[in-house]
């Protein structure tokens, strides 16, 4: 028995895939970490602080896509709301991080700034239990699991499907930021919640705690990764791949899609949360324009450069779209916008396979050849 | 002023026979003025003594003191202004309407020499308040006296009690209404000879409850019932709660405010009656609003429902045809402006084609160069049009500027019609709301009464079979494209008329739209017709309760049920082509 579970495991890729992703994971992990502390600042070998900072970033945007890839790639579910998700994970921990610093902030009060400034008396409801870690933990992937499960089931029960279920995301999406602006929500409205100063009693201004968080989230991709290459080379996954393919059949054959559907969306959406909450501690801020559809419209781009249905495709997507512009909004920022609409017509009309597609090029055993950092 | 003109004041002022105030007259008073340089002191000097020749060639004090007081009007302390103004009000003679009416629109200057002038034929040159006479500007520097608030709250008062005995009845009914929103005792003598005159039912209804306003606080009961009984008529939130304060008691159950209690019987009728008319004014306004804004909603909505209903794609640029619609019309406003001033008020016309051929054929390039690769794959259609929009809207920041531009509306599309109290429909609204009715007709027959319409349902409703017919199922869909994008420039005209023109104009539109065709289901203009004003009218009537956002959040969580009910939308297509 254990023996059986074993070789599913294994199976999951073949002998030179695992190859790769221990040695891409080594270097994400590891590589990264020695090369920031061992060599001396200014020399090439040298990852300076910042880049680490960036990579970090990165690498939750790589959770996102691979969640995204989830949903999309693998089950043919387009969704536009994927940037609500990961919004909500991040104000669960950017909730936790305002109260780890109570009475720290400007005004010294108990309450966050921005709760002193609108002149609140006491903290509403619910924001009780944030100040424990745990909890603002366990809240960042439940909140955005249940929203996920609640719109999910309203829409999935009805059919709605295509791109209808497209739109309807985008309108959720829309809906929450217009409510999240507000500074009677309680979040903080327009500014959002920043100024954080640590987390879990390490100052999130040291180079160490940035370093640790990175190391963390490296550890977390790496599992979200196995556990998404986990589900889709399950029976759930080809279940999954049927549904994207021809719905009907599926229900045909005796299946009932809703379930299959449900699960996936819910656990991508838990995926997204997960990343937001390490993404707030590594950047300082968390606001409302996280939410906006452009942003997540920008996830859809991610894994449509990296190639769908691939995850190895949405990791690579990730990094290059993220890598891109982070260059050109260094070097300028008016011609982004352009790079990213060419992106998105150049891809769907002349790579719908993606940047997969050329990796796939190579000779190579069972499977698809992978890698992960 | 002519010299005909002082010499009637003249008269009138005698007739009137109204007390002179003590006045102080003369600017050098002013301490601001005391320390003006000697220059200038010597000129006020001259000033006075030209003055006080005009006042000795004038037979009676009272034309002197209405020629102080006008002069005053120009003077640099603000206290020295106010005065003049009150005076001006005792005085009570029109002849210092154009100079107040001046003041208030900040077109009163005065030049070096001290003289008050009035700009005129749009500041090209400026009259004399005094004499009259015609002075060139340019030539030296223009002081134009400074009004705060405070001015202003005793200025239009004094504006609107002149203004009683015009001869026009538009400027009497403003009158009276400016003098019902701001009661004054001492106007009560000046409306009460104005009802004796006043002729139009109009302006005597709106005197009445200037005039009720002022005695609901007389000493008689008898005068406070009829002032209560009065204004009942009122749809002014102000009336109902001095009307209440009427009913105010104290912690044992006593009136305070009113002792007798017919008036106070009176007056809870009144705010009764006040109430249901408010009501009715806020249903109606709510209503207008929402058709409009939901006309809005349908123009953006309907060529998207046509696209979508034809080839089944999302049309993620669709918000930034809008937007070009809306940038054309500010280019043709620019190039009226330059070269054809005198028809300057008709530019829409010619904006209208302009909008829809430029969406339009931008329409039709997308979907010839793009789109009509990706048939059959929703999906990445939405991705491929969302970045087209990014490009365009950076295109357009590029051209004109992040900034929004100014589209000026058309004389004939300003102001408004007051079809209840408290219930104005303005120009511009009521024109987009019968532009859209004109541009859904001319969808309708251009979809049910022209071949191209024909063309365009068979391929809606099947498109192998229309191919299979012969019908050239690649061109209509550039055709229906084009007509799709032209209608959302159609538009972006009637978004310029009522809000800001910025490169982000339609993304603040899209999501909206789609939220119009989801409700509306494809396929029906009827269901975009539908959809489009029941949003438009929920969004209205929700907004006062919930605010905007809650309102937004609330009609999605109410499409969201309504889908689960009726998955095709509200006018359903039967039969096999419901499936899509």
């Amino acid at each position: 028995m254990m023996g059986s579970r074993f070789d599913r495991l294994a199976g999951m890729h073949s002998r030179r895939g695992w190859l790769v992703t221990a040695l891409v994971a080594a270097v994400g992990i590891v590589g990264v970490p020695v090369l920031n502390l061992v060599p001396p600042p200014g020399t090439w070998l040298h990852v300076p602080d910042y880049m680490v900072m960036l990579l970090g970033k990165f690498l939750c945007y790589a959770m996102v896509a691979l969640a995204m890839d989830l949903i999309w790639g693998f089950t043919g579910i387009l969704s536009l709301g994927h940037g609500v998700f990961f919004a909500l994970g991040g104000y669960a921990m950017g909730m936790h991080l305002m109260r780890a610093m109570a009475g720290e902030g400007v005004y010294r009060s108990n309450l966050p700034d921005f709760m002193v400034f609108l002149d609140w008396k006491e903290l509403p409801w619910f924001w009780y239990g944030f100040d424990r870690f745990w909890f603002a933990l366990l809240m960042a992937v439940l909140v955005p699991a249940l929203l996920a499960y609640v719109f999910g089931y309203f829409a999935f029960r009805s059919r709605i499907k295509g791109v209808y279920f497209s739109i309807i995301t985008q309108a959720m999406t829309y809906a929450l930021m217009l409510l999240f602006f507000r500074n009677e929500t309680g979040f903080g409205g327009n500014n959002g919640l920043t100024d954080f100063k640590r987390i879990l009693g390490f100052s999130l201004q040291a180079p160490s705690t940035k370093l640790g968080l990175y190391i963390v989230t490296a550890v977390l991709l790496l599992l979200t990764y196995l556990l998404c290459r986990y589900i889709v080379t399950s029976k759930l996954g080809r279940v999954l791949a049927a549904i994207r393919d021809a719905e009907s059949r599926v229900m045909f054959s005796g299946y009932n899609p809703l379930h299959y559907k449900l699960f996936v969306w819910t656990l991508s959406a838990v995926l997204c949360g997960l990343a937001g909450a390490l993404y707030v501690p590594q950047v300082g801020i968390i606001n409302p324009s996280e939410m906006q559809p452009a942003g997540s419209i920008e996830m859809a781009i991610w894994v449509a450069v990296g190639g769908r249905g691939t995850l190895v495709g949405a990791l690579v997507g990730a990094m290059l779209v993220n890598g891109i512009k982070s260059w050109f909004t260094v070097v300028s920022p008016e011609l982004w916008l352009y790079v990213l609409g060419a992106l998105f017509i150049g891809v769907t009309l002349f790579f719908p396979e993606g940047a997969a597609a050329l990796l796939n090029r190579f000779p190579k055993g069972k499977g698809s050849c992978t890698s992960n950092r | 002023m002519g010299v005909r003109q002082l010499h009637r004041t003249e008269i009138q002022i005698n007739r009137l026979r109204r007390p002179r105030l003590s006045w102080r007259g003369a600017p050098e008073t002013d301490p601001v003025q005391r320390t003006m340089s000697l220059n200038r002191i010597a000129s006020m000097g001259l000033l006075a003594l030209i003055i006080s020749l005009a006042c000795l060639g004038n037979s009676t004090a009272s034309a002197a003191g209405l020629k102080e007081a006008l002069q005053g009007l120009g003077a640099k302390s603000r206290r020295t202004i106010l005065r003049s103004i009150k005076v001006l009000g005792a005085l009570g003679d029109p002849a210092a309407l154009p100079a107040l009416e001046a003041l208030r629109d900040r077109k009163l200057r005065v030049d070096e020499q001290g003289r008050v002038l009035i700009l005129d034929g749009g500041g090209a040159f400026a009259r004399d308040i005094v004499t009259g006479e015609r002075v060139a500007v340019g030539s030296g520097r223009l002081r134009s006296p400074v009004i705060n608030n405070r001015v202003r709250r005793v200025l239009l008062p004094v504006i609107a009690r002149l203004q009683l005995s015009s001869s026009s009845p538009e400027v009497r009914l403003a009158a009276a209404r400016e003098l019902a929103k701001r009661p004054r005792p001492d106007a009560a003598g000046a409306i009460r000879a104005a009802l004796e005159a006043e002729r139009d039912d109009e302006v005597r209804q709106a005197l009445q409850l200037a005039l009720a306003q002022i005695e609901i606080d007389s000493q008689d009961p008898r005068r406070r019932l009829s002032a209560v009984r009065t204004l009942g008529a009122s749809a002014d939130a102000n009336v109902r709660e001095r009307l209440r304060r009427m009913l105010q008691t104290n912690e044992a159950g006593e009136f305070t405010m009113e002792p007798n209690p017919e008036v106070r019987a009176a007056a809870a009728d009144a705010i009764r009656t006040i109430e249901r008319r408010l009501a009715l004014v806020s249903l109606s306004r709510n209503l207008f609003y929402g058709v409009s804004l939901g006309s809005v909603l349908l123009l953006a909505a309907l060529g998207l429902a046509i696209t979508f209903g034809l080839m089944g794609v999302i049309n993620m640029a669709h918000g930034e045809m809008l937007m070009l619609g809306a940038y054309a019309t500010f280019v043709t406003q620019n190039l009226f402006r330059t070269y054809l001033p005198g028809w300057f008020d008709w530019y829409l016309v010619a904006a209208v084609p302009m909008a829809f051929g430029v969406s339009a054929v931008m329409g039709m390039v997308l979907e010839r160069c793009i789109l009509r690769h990706l048939y059959g794959r929703p999906l990445e259609t939405l991705l491929a049009t969302w970045g087209i929009s990014l490009l365009l809207i950076q295109t357009v920041r590029l051209v004109f500027g992040a900034q929004n531009v100014e589209v000026a509306s058309p004389t004939w599309m300003s102001g408004g019609t007051e079809v209840m109290q408290g219930l104005v429909l303005t120009h511009n609204r009521v024109a987009i709301v019968l532009f859209v009715f004109f541009a859904v007709a001319l969808v309708w027959v251009l979809l049910r009464r022209t071949p191209l319409g024909l063309r365009v349902r068979a391929v809606t409703q099947n498109r192998s079979m229309a191919a299979c017919m012969g019908v050239s199922v690649s061109r209509v869909d550039m055709w229906t494209f084009g007509l799709g994008s032209g209608i959302a420039g159609l538009g972006g005209v009637a978004l310029s008329q009522i809000g800001n023109v910025g490169p982000e104009l339609g993304q603040a539109y899209i999501v909206d739209s789609f939220m119009v065709v989801v409700l509306g289901g494809v396929g029906k203009i009827a269901g975009t017709v539908w959809g489009a004003l029941c949003l438009g009218v929920v969004n209205k009537f929700l907004e006062p309760y919930t605010g905007a956002v809650l309102g937004k959040i609330l009609v999605l969580a109410f499409i969201i049920l309504f889908i689960q009910k009726r998955p095709q939308g509200m006018f359903a297509l039967k039969g096999r082509t419901a499936e899509g």
